[in-house]
């Protein structure tokens, strides 16, 4: 019996537009009531569906509302408010729509962020009895911020008003006027009742004066944005594979093109190092050999030469490369349960890129609700929007927010969350290593044996000397998870080609600032597992020397490549093994070195 | 400084109108591929224990195609397979020849002890569902109960991989189901696979959550944007060969969502070809799942199951 069906025939499908809008305001502006006429008014609803949230309604003794038909889950109906930005899909004549209804909770602003984020246009409410309010101002304010430009004022609940043609031109200048400080302009201001249907999809009589677009026209009327082929090539690397399975040797970078086009036989530069090589070819599974790759898409590029390439690394052409920096200045707004504070490290993630960085300097705090700036501070609290000097550990490729989109966007991580976001306004100068101070290891009262005692463990340097492909960072990673869910005392440090000196008799120094970061941490008796990279000037037998900690145990691992090896390694690997499979096997090695007390 | 200064952010998009290097050059499924694609290979960048949730349906079988086209070939984790030993039959043959054909990994786990104790359907729908899918996926996903591999040979034999799966990718769609619009890219969950819903982290810009407490996991859903028909779409425009239930082959009728025999029932439908299915849900407005008897059950079925871990 045969149990599958390959399509056949050349039938194109006509592919239809898609576009993805937003829906935003103030709560209780009514954004949802807007959704489920928008949905019921153009036949996007499943009988079945409707009928289902009848019966809920029924069962909870309500009366049922278009606003049910979104707030599909139980804990929302409870509460009577919109939590999360849900999906919803319809369509008009011209394209296929899926709208975001955000909340305008002040509680969810994360969802209404990762909602509008993902949006190429945003329908803002605005309740005609309420008029402009807090969140009205705030949400323009973060459209602008998240770079959504196509905007559709709706001013709802008209019929509270009885259409009074006033009460709109008054919400229409004075919302003008503050969008117009934003640079936004809005594409049109439209009364409507949603609750009624009004001016949603149907044009009424209720408003006689009015002769601009219903709703739907309105959206209909937003323009696709344009994918920035033309501009100049931006690829930040997402990863790097050689699979080295079923005779496939090939080595591949990997990542999604922001902007620009790549052909083969293009020459190509990696920022922030500077290498260069040429395209060999363009990878693709099941599409033929394409010749040339565009933005937008997500593809893969083997290289002329084999040059050192890391995720985070942004492939570009000489002629047009992005600017490298480890200091920004930058825009950004705080979700971060503890606030934003002066002195503290984050996790900054641009593109592929991800390393830590010291909020330096906060420029000026800005009240988003009033657009007034409220003086100097030193934290941003949760929900603020400020201007922040930001200072990078390892310098990153970037592009300012007036020049490109991707690769100007940023998002800062405290501790496990996603705590912000922002865009890149300029980059600075770095200002010298005053950094540095911070991080040398100085002897306190509490000895390094002390703290061995309490961790339960020795102080243990693992080293981990890499090949091309990372599998060593791999390895490292690995290791460190399970030495964690061990209960050891744990850090990795990743160190990159820029924190070593090469010294002679192949010896390898670390630069002060990682050095007095490893230390510290093996001076506080945590395993540190660093990380040497692969460098093509790195001669292969080099040893990683840390002066001053020879007491402390240590442990070398090396990917052997063209077979240069070192006596000081304890385990030589070959590089064609799985990496994430050793770490069971190094943990035997270690043996007596991760003894609990 | 006048705060008018620093909001001047972007360009008159003006002025890139008529600029022919502007022309677009992606259809809507380009994108969500690439989109998708993207999503994928951040997953396996990201975690070490990673597998992808296979049920052979249509969705997951795109899934599976996204990810060879991702991995340029490769399917580079195992295929999680759950065996409620209720499948229709011809389904698992369909997974064993695909494992031979694309060279995957495939691992599947079931409820034995509630199999033992006779559990089925007649118990109660969602009873039947929570023992054997939700209860035989957690432990297959963390470890507790024997993950079995797909051999070359057709045999079945225990996975020497006992450690949990950190990152576990989902071919849940938005369009689904009313508490699936509701997910991220990249969803934690705690402990107990419970998903907290009413706060989930913020997800913009293609960052997802990759930092996760010890004991959590991530699940990811690089299909989340997809609609049934963009599915079938793309079925057709990729030729990715699919399991023959969905279609009509002489019966007049054909399965549009295909699950366990006794609680999935095949819809009237003359389809034979992907043509014939696309042309008809552009013409239907009647509920995907309105086969699936577990979801009539109760009108919250499948939120609560999806809380406690369903997929």
């Amino acid at each position: 019996m045969s149990t599958t069906h390959t399509p056949t025939g050349t039938g194109e499908i006509a592919a239809r537009e898609q576009m993805n809008i937003v829906i935003v305001g103030h709560v209780d502006h009514g954004k949802s009531t807007l959704v489920g006429r928008l949905l019921a008014d153009t036949g996007a609803i499943d009988p079945a569906k409707i009928e289902k949230i009848r019966r809920i309604c029924e069962q909870q003794g309500k009366h049922f509302e278009y606003s049910f038909l979104l707030d599909a889950l139980e804990a929302e109906q409870a509460q009577g408010i919109t939590i999360d930005a849900a999906r919803c899909f319809f369509k008009s004549a011209r394209r296929d729509y899926i709208i975001i209804d955000a909340p305008g909770h002040i509680e969810f602003l994360k969802n209404m962020i990762t909602g509008a984020a993902r949006a190429e246009a945003a329908v803002l409410l605005i309740d005609a009895a309420e008029g402009v309010r807090e969140n009205s101002r705030r949400h323009g304010y973060l459209l602008s911020l998240l770079g959504i430009k196509q905007i559709v004022v709706v001013v709802n609940k008209m019929d509270r008003v009885d259409f009074d043609a006033g009460v709109f031109e008054t919400i229409r200048a004075e919302y003008t006027a503050f969008l117009e400080k934003l640079n936004v302009r809005p594409a049109a201001f439209i009364p409507v009742s949603a609750l009624a249907g009004d001016f949603v999809v149907e044009r009424t009589a209720q408003a006689p004066w009015y002769d601009g677009p219903t709703v739907l026209q309105a959206v209909d009327a937003f323009d696709k944005a344009p994918r920035p082929e033309a501009r100049a090539l931006r690829m930040p690397v997402q990863d790097i594979y050689r699979f080295n399975r079923l005779g496939d040797t090939r080595r591949i970078i990997a990542g999604r093109i922001t902007q620009g086009t790549v052909h083969v036989g293009d020459e190509i530069m990696f920022l922030p190092g500077g290498k260069r090589t040429r395209v060999a070819s363009i990878e693709a599974f099941s599409a033929g050999t394409p010749t040339q790759a565009f933005a937008g898409q997500s593809t893969g590029i083997t290289m002329a030469e084999e040059i050192y390439v890391q995720r985070g690394d942004v492939m570009c052409t000489p002629a047009d490369p992005p600017r490298v920096s480890d200091r920004l200045r930058a825009n950004l707004f705080w979700l971060g349960r503890q606030p934003l504070r002066r002195g503290r490290t984050y996790k900054l993630k641009l593109s592929t890129y991800s390393g830590l960085c010291e909020l330096e300097q906060i420029v000026d705090v800005i009240d988003a609700s009033q657009l007034a700036p409220s003086g100097h501070r030193d934290r941003v609290e949760r929900h603020e929007v400020a201007e922040v000097i930001l200072r990078l550990r390892k310098p990153l490729a970037c592009d300012l927010s007036h020049e490109a989109e991707d690769t100007a966007r940023f998002v800062l991580v405290d501790a496990y969350d996603l705590a912000g976001g922002g865009i890149v306004r300029d980059v600075l100068d770095a200002s010298g290593d005053d950094a540095t101070a911070r991080w040398t290891a100085e002897a306190g009262s509490i000895d390094r044996p002390l703290r061995e005692a309490k961790n339960g463990h020795r102080a243990l340097l693992v080293v981990i000397h890499d090949d091309m492909d990372q599998n060593g960072q791999a390895l490292a990673g690995a290791l460190e998870e399970s030495l964690w869910s061990s209960s050891h005392q744990v850090f990795r440090v990743a160190l990159a080609k820029d924190d070593l000196h090469k010294l002679g008799g192949g010896q390898l120094e670390m630069k002060t600032i990682s050095f007095a970061r490893t230390a510290a941490l093996l001076n506080a008796g945590e395993i540190v597992i660093a990380t040497v990279p692969w460098a093509e000037e790195f001669t292969h037998h080099e040893v990683l020397h840390v002066p001053g900690l020879d007491s402390v145990p240590r442990f070398q691992v090396r990917f052997a490549i063209g077979g240069g090896t070192s006596e000081a390694d304890d385990w030589v690997l070959d590089p064609a093994q799985e990496p994430r499979a050793l770490h069971d096997d190094i943990k035997r090695r270690l043996g007596e070195h991760l003894r609990r007390a | 400084m006048d705060p008018t200064d620093r909001m001047d952010f972007d360009r008159d998009p003006g002025d890139l109108a008529g600029d022919p290097g502007y022309a677009d050059r992606m259809d809507h499924l380009d994108r969500l591929e690439a989109q998708s694609v993207y999503i994928l290979r951040e997953a396996y960048k990201n975690f070490k224990n990673l597998c992808m949730l296979w049920s052979i349906g249509k969705d997951s079988t795109v899934m599976l195609w996204l990810a060879r086209k991702a991995f340029f070939g490769h399917v580079p984790f195992p295929l999680v397979h759950i065996d409620t030993t209720f499948k229709i039959p011809s389904m698992v043959e369909y997974r064993d020849r695909m494992a031979r054909e694309w060279n995957l990994t495939i691992v599947f786990g079931k409820n034995e002890e509630a199999l033992a104790q006779g559990m089925n359907h007649t118990r109660g729908r969602l009873v039947c569902c929570a023992a054997l899918k939700t209860s035989a996926l957690k432990a297959t996903l963390d470890g507790t109960g024997t993950r079995y591999r797909v051999m070359a040979d057709g045999s079945y034999v225990p996975d020497a991989n006992r450690e949990p799966y950190t990152g576990v990718i989902v071919g849940a769609r938005g369009d689904e189901e009313g508490s699936r619009s509701k997910e991220r890219y990249f969803s934690p969950r705690g402990v107990d696979n419970d998903w907290n819903l009413d706060d989930q982290p913020p997800e913009l810009w293609n960052q997802f959550k990759t930092d996760f407490a010890p004991g959590t996991h991530i699940r990811i859903h690089p299909i989340l944007d997809w609609s049934e028909v963009n599915i079938w779409e793309y079925i057709q425009r990729e030729k990715i060969p699919i399991i023959d239930l969905y279609f009509d082959r002489g019966e007049g009728r054909r399965y549009r969502s295909i699950g366990c025999g006794p609680c999935t029932s095949s819809i009237a439908s003359c389809a034979r070809s992907t043509e014939e299915i696309i042309h008809e849900l552009k013409n239907t407005n009647v509920a995907e799942r309105s086969g699936r008897a577990q979801d009539q059950e109760d009108p919250h079925a499948m939120e609560k199951l999806r809380r406690d871990g369903y997929m």
